[in-house]
């Protein structure tokens, strides 16, 4: 590595910090982005020469500030608009950045920054790419191309969103606590949409969208540092280690998706195994259970298992009952009933779902997790006709086509089926 | 002497790195492992979880207390460690410098003799 790229690491890492507590100061999304770009070139050029600072994120905030209140004094001048309109705690600042930044207060800039992108009146995709865009600093181009999309029609829903935002207003008090947690829950949320955009790529579009399981990493570990004993964030962190760690062994040399099951556990990422594990160990022994520990939890048992024979589908089952409690959604009961289908057999998995099949009426998974659970019992006349429905509800060719391949097996083979792999 | 060499960096800009870079860096510090590896003088190497992975059990007043997290919040953590045997400390201080080359992230080694030191036997 180049000192170069030491230093657009340190940039990418300080980002965050800094734009928030910029944020703070000129309450502008814009100003804050353009002081620390102009911070980040002055660093840039300074770093090198002088060696890198001690603290990068207060250097950036201090040159990042006094370069923005330059502009901002140029502008007024010209256009004759009063300067403090737009600075806000202008004395503060001076001497204070250093200490501002070991301050508890600075988490909630953090969260602030974060919790601005996830407004309730931004639909999904919007919050995912504002997120990128100001928090990670991912180019318009580059995110364009996670999402398969042009870099023009990129720039407009940024555009947009920033437009949102700016009309709704950023709430600038310090949260209370229960405001606090409220923000740091949709944030949570976010960073799970962030992480669900890479992670539910076709294989064609993996390896570009990939980085956003990185990134969604690397947001949930800042949350994490900045809120260091929430369970639940320790659960989120987890979660998405754990399923990232599988990305290797996801796809085959076509790039057709491979099951849990039949996945090379060998090829799975063993440091971001032990990574997750230590979490959700973390997490437990606060005895305060949420959405995230427990879906981590279930990830880890699945990590444990160094073959599929060994998974705890007991445990698994448990799990899912827990999370039925805390958030009842048919889906959730579906893949409980997967672990059933382990655990139990197919029949007991079958009397689960049989009630859902009216709220999931047009699930694809449903009807495959129900063909081949019919499969397993011998009902191919049954099966056949639940796999027939999955085909006509499949998104994408990758599901038609792997349904399709339990049809073909129902035609050639008409015994029933042991240990037929669930859809996980 | 056995000395301790002890890496502290900001683990926020080295989680920055790409895997490519994190590769290449890692890369780079074998062939500095390697070379004392060869004259039979390295002693176990370990590479740490990030701090938000840590618990610390903080002694004092009857119970001692178990927190989340680092004990105390610093710019640089400890990210990991060498155990290397040296003839002198100018020998170790050249090892570290080694290092240093290899890995252009901010930061600083300490090298610290040891004083006790017990291998253990868990297979790699």
């Amino acid at each position: 590595m180049t000192d170069l790229a030491w230093i657009e690491a340190a940039l990418t890492a300080a980002r965050p910090q800094a734009v928030a507590a910029l944020l703070r100061y000129f309450r502008d999304l814009d100003i804050a982005e353009e002081a620390f770009q102009e911070a980040s070139l002055r660093a840039l050029k300074n770093w090198p020469r002088n060696g890198p600072p001690r603290d990068p994120a207060a250097w950036l905030i201090f040159v990042g500030r006094n370069a923005a209140i330059d502009a901002v004094r140029r502008d007024s001048r010209q256009q004759e608009l009063p300067p403090e309109e737009k600075i806000s705690d202008l004395d503060d600042v001076e001497t204070r950045v250093v200490e501002r930044l070991d301050n508890s207060d600075y988490r909630d800039d953090v969260l602030r920054l974060l919790f601005v992108c996830c407004h309730p009146e931004l639909p999904a995709t919007q919050q995912i790419a504002l997120a990128l865009r100001i928090v990670s600093g991912l180019t318009v181009p580059q995110i364009a191309r996670a999402f398969l999309v042009g870099e023009s029609a990129m720039e407009q829903r940024i555009t947009r969103a920033k437009a949102r935002i700016a009309k709704a207003g950023i709430p600038f008090g310090t949260p209370g606590a229960v405001e606090r947690a409220e923000r740091l829950a949709a944030v949570a949320a976010m960073i799970y949409l962030v992480f669900n955009e890479g992670y539910s790529a076709e294989a064609d579009s993996a390896d570009r969208r990939r980085s956003l399981c990185d990134e969604a990493i690397r947001l949930s570990r800042l949350l994490l540092r900045l809120f260091p004993a929430e369970p639940e964030i320790m659960g989120l962190t987890a979660l998405l280690l754990l399923q990232h760690a599988r990305a290797d062994a996801r796809f085959d040399a076509n790039g057709a998706a491979i099951l849990l099951d039949e996945q090379d556990r060998t090829l799975w990422n063993r440091a971001m195994i032990a990574e997750g594990l230590a979490l959700v160990d973390k997490a437990m022994r606060h005895h305060r259970p949420g959405v995230y520990q427990i879906q981590a939890a279930i990830a880890a048992l699945h990590a444990r298992a160094a073959r599929p024979e060994e998974t705890d589908w007991a445990e698994i089952n448990l799990l899912y009952r827990a999370l039925e409690q805390l958030q009842p959604s048919p889906v959730v009961t579906l893949n409980r009933a997967v672990a059933v289908a382990k655990a139990e057999g197919p029949e007991a998995a079958l009397d689960l779902i049989e009630p859902l099949a009216e709220r999931l009426f047009g699930y694809f998974y449903f009807f495959g997790v129900k063909g081949n659970l019919l499969m397993q019992l011998g009902r191919n006349g049954e099966a056949k006709a639940a796999f027939d429905r999955a085909i006509s509800l499949a998104r994408t060719p990758a599901e038609a086509a792997h349904i399709r391949m339990h049809l073909d097996r129902l035609a050639r083979d008409s015994a029933p089926r042991q240990g037929a792999s669930g859809i996980v | 002497m056995l000395y301790a060499i002890l890496c502290y960096s900001d683990e926020n800009v080295v989680g920055s790195w790409t895997k490519e870079e994190d590769d290449a860096c890692l890369a780079r510090l074998k062939v500095v492992q390697d070379k004392v590896a060869a004259e039979g003088r390295m002693g176990p190497v370990a590479r740490l979880v990030p701090t938000t992975a840590a618990t610390t059990l903080r002694k004092g007043g009857e119970e001692p207390l178990v927190i989340d997290g680092p004990f105390a919040e610093t710019k640089e953590q400890l990210l990991g460690f060498y155990t290397i045997d040296c003839r002198s400390l100018d020998e170790a201080i050249d090892f570290a410098r080694d290092l240093a080359t290899a890995n252009p992230a901010p930061g600083s080694y300490e090298i610290r003799p040891v004083r006790l030191f017990r291998p253990g036997a868990r297979p790699t």
